[in-house]
C-alpha cells in the first residue's frame, strides 16, 4: 500500500460527506421516514440533470436549486399519492421516486451527449477524480465541510423541535411546534445534502451515507444527542475503513483468487458504503447477543 | 364567554368524505371535570383533535376562553393517547416531560437545569420522581401514561384535554390520575377526558358528554347518565346499561 496526500484527501472528503449525511439521516429515521431519504437521494437526479441542461454548466447553485425542487416535489407528490390513493407511504414513495429516477437517468444521458457529464459519475460518484481536480484543498472538501457545518448548526439550533416533532407529532402541533413544517425543512435539508454528496459518492451511495451510520448508532445509544455524535463517528470510521479496504485489502484479496485479478484499487465510495454496512452488522450482532438483559422491562414496579 | 374554557358550535368533521362528527355543540364549564363518553368510533378522540386543530374540520366554531386557540395556546394542555407514539424512542422520562416546557423555553433555546427541575417536579406530582432518568421504553404502560400526564402538568395550563388517560392502566396509575384531576380542579383548572369505562364515569367526573357522531346529552353526570340517554348513545343492545345508570354503588372507583 502506498499512502499519498491524495488518499488523505479522499478519506477526508468521504468522511465529511458521510458525516454531513448522517445528521439528517438520524432525524429521518427517528421520524420513521428512512424511505424518504432513499427516495430523495434518487429523485434529485432529474432536478440536477435539468439544472445542467438549462444552465449549461456544472455550477453548484443551479444544481442545488434543481435538486431542491425535485426533492420537495417528491415529498409532496408522494404525500398526495398516499392520501388520494390510500396506499402506504412506502408504496407511494416507491411510485414517485422510481419515476423521477428513471426520468433523471434519461435526462442525464441527454445531458452527457451535449455537456461534460458522465452518467457513471452521477451514479457512483467520483471521489478519486474530485480530489485530483484542484491544487490545495479540493473543492469537494470545502463543499462537504460547509454542508456538514450547515447540518450541524441547524441540528443544534432546532434540536429540541426536531426531537419533539419526531417523537410526538400531535403533541408537537398542540404546543405550537409545527411538526409538518419541520418535516418539510428536514426534506429540504436532505435534498441539499444529497446534491452535495452526489459529487463525491454519487446518487446510489447517498442512501448508505444517510441511513447506515444513524442506524448503527440507534442500536447503541439511548439518547438522540448520543445517536447524533455516534453516527458522526461511525460515518468517519466508514470512510477511513472503506478507503483502506479499497486500496489494499480488497485488491490483495482479489489477486489471491483463482482468477488472479490484478488491480491497484477499487471504487473508494463503494467500499465506504460497504464498510459502513459491515460496521452495522458487527454492532447488530454484538447487541443482539446481549439484548435480553437490556430490553426487559423491570417487573414488579407499578 | 371569556370564562368558558372551551365552546364548540356546529362542528362537522369528515374522514375521507365519511362524516365522523355532525353538528356537534359542546360547552365545557370552568373548574369542572368532564368525561366524553360514547361507543367505539363515536368520534370522541376526533372531537379533541378537531378542537385543537390537529385534524381539519369541515365547518364549525371553536372558542378557547372566548378566543382562538392561537391566543390561548399556553393555557391549553393536550394528553394524546398513549398508543399514538413509539415508546422505543430514545429518550428518558425527564426529557419527555420537559417537552411540556418547550413553549416557555422558546425556539432554538436549550433545555436548562431550571427546566429539568420543573420536569422533575411534574414527575413527582404523578408519583414518578424516581423514574426521571429511566428510558421510556423501560416503563410499564401505566408509568408511560403518567409521564404523558406529567408532561401536560408541566405546561401549567388552565384547560387539560386528555385522550383516554385511564385506558388499560394499573390501579396505582388510576389513583395517581384521579389525584391529579382533583388537584387541577382545586386550583381552578378544567379537565376534559375521553373516557371508555361507563361504570366509573359518575365516580370520576362532574359532567359528562354522551357522544355518538352527534351530542346525545351533556351536563352533570347525574342528569346525563340515564338509561334513556345511554340507550340513545350505545343502541338498545346493551342490557347492563340500566344497571350502570341507576346503581350508584357501581359508579364508585373500583380500584383501591
Amino acid at each position: 500500500m502506498n499512502w499519498t496526500a491524495l488518499d488523505t484527501w479522499i478519506v477526508i472528503a468521504g468522511a465529511l460527506t458521510a458525516m454531513a449525511c448522517a445528521i439528517p439521516g438520524v432525524f429521518l429515521q427517528l421520524n420513521k421516514q428512512s424511505m424518504l431519504g432513499d427516495a430523495i437521494s434518487h429523485a434529485v437526479l432529474p432536478g440536477i440533470a435539468i439544472a445542467y441542461l438549462v444552465s449549461g454548466s456544472r455550477d453548484t447553485l443551479p444544481m442545488i436549486g434543481g435538486a431542491l425542487v425535485a426533492g420537495v416535489l417528491t415529498a409532496l407528490l408522494s404525500g398526495a399519492v398516499e392520501r388520494l390513493g390510500r396506499v402506504e407511504q412506502g408504496a407511494s414513495l416507491g411510485v414517485v421516486f422510481c419515476v423521477f429516477f428513471a426520468a433523471g437517468l434519461v435526462l442525464v444521458r441527454i445531458a452527457a451527449d451535449h455537456l461534460d457529464l458522465d452518467p457513471s459519475c452521477v451514479l457512483f460518484g467520483s471521489l478519486e477524480l474530485a480530489v485530483i481536480e484542484s491544487s490545495g484543498i479540493p473543492r469537494v472538501v470545502w463543499l462537504s465541510a460547509s454542508t456538514l457545518a450547515l447540518n450541524a448548526l441547524l441540528a443544534t439550533l432546532f434540536f429540541k423541535e426536531l426531537r419533539l416533532s419526531a417523537f410526538d407529532t400531535r403533541f408537537s402541533e398542540s404546543v405550537g411546534v409545527p411538526a409538518r413544517l419541520i418535516r418539510l425543512g428536514l426534506t429540504v435539508l436532505t435534498s441539499i445534502t444529497a446534491v452535495m454528496a452526489f459529487e463525491s459518492v454519487g446518487s446510489i451511495l447517498v442512501i448508505a451515507m444517510l441511513i447506515v451510520p444513524g442506524a448503527t448508532a440507534l442500536l447503541l445509544c439511548r439518547s438522540v444527542e448520543g445517536i447524533l455524535l455516534a453516527s458522526l463517528g461511525f460515518a468517519a470510521l466508514a470512510s477511513l475503513g472503506g478507503h483502506l479496504m479499497a486500496i489494499s485489502a480488497l485488491p490483495a484479496l482479489l489477486s489471491t483468487m483463482p482468477g488472479g485479478i490484478q488491480i491497484g484499487s477499487v471504487n473508494s465510495a463503494g467500499m465506504m458504503a460497504t464498510c459502513s454496512g459491515l460496521v452495522f452488522f458487527t454492532v447488530l450482532l454484538a447487541t443482539a447477543l446481549r439484548k435480553p438483559a437490556v430490553t426487559t422491562p423491570q417487573p414488579g414496579v407499578p | 364567554m371569556k370564562d368558558t374554557p372551551l365552546h364548540i358550535d356546529a362542528l362537522n368533521v369528515a374522514y375521507h368524505r365519511k362524516l365522523v362528527l355532525w353538528d356537534v355543540g359542546v360547552t365545557i364549564k370552568a373548574g369542572r371535570t368532564t368525561a366524553i363518553v360514547g361507543p367505539n368510533g363515536a368520534g370522541k378522540s376526533t372531537l379533541l383533535k378537531a378542537a385543537l386543530g390537529l385534524i381539519p374540520s369541515a365547518s364549525g366554531k371553536i372558542l378557547f376562553f372566548g378566543g382562538t386557540l392561537r391566543k390561548s395556546r399556553s393555557r391549553v394542555a393536550y394528553v394524546p393517547q398513549r398508543e399514538s407514539v413509539d415508546w422505543d424512542f430514545p429518550v428518558n422520562a425527564r426529557d419527555v416531560v420537559a417537552m411540556g416546557l418547550y413553549r416557555r423555553i422558546g425556539w432554538c433555546l436549550p433545555v436548562r437545569s431550571i427546566h429539568r427541575r420543573m420536569a422533575d417536579e411534574a414527575l413527582a406530582d404523578v408519583g414518578m420522581a424516581d423514574f426521571a432518568l429511566r428510558q421510556i421504553s423501560q416503563l410499564s404502560g401505566g408509568q408511560q401514561q403518567r409521564v404523558f400526564l406529567a408532561r401536560a402538568l408541566a405546561q401549567k395550563a388552565d384547560l387539560y384535554l386528555m385522550d383516554e388517560p385511564f385506558a388499560s392502566v394499573d390501579a396505582a396509575t388510576e389513583q395517581a390520575i384521579l389525584a391529579v384531576l382533583e388537584r387541577i380542579k382545586a386550583s381552578g383548572g378544567t379537565v376534559v377526558c375521553v373516557h371508555h369505562d361507563l361504570e366509573t364515569v359518575a365516580g370520576y367526573f362532574d359532567d359528562a358528554i354522551l357522544l355518538n357522531m352527534r351530542v346525545v346529552a351533556q351536563g352533570p353526570v347525574g342528569d346525563v347518565m340515564t338509561p334513556e340517554n345511554l340507550r340513545k348513545t350505545y343502541g338498545a343492545r346493551l342490557s347492563f346499561l340500566d344497571e350502570v345508570a341507576t346503581d350508584p354503588a357501581r359508579a364508585t372507583p373500583a380500584a383501591g
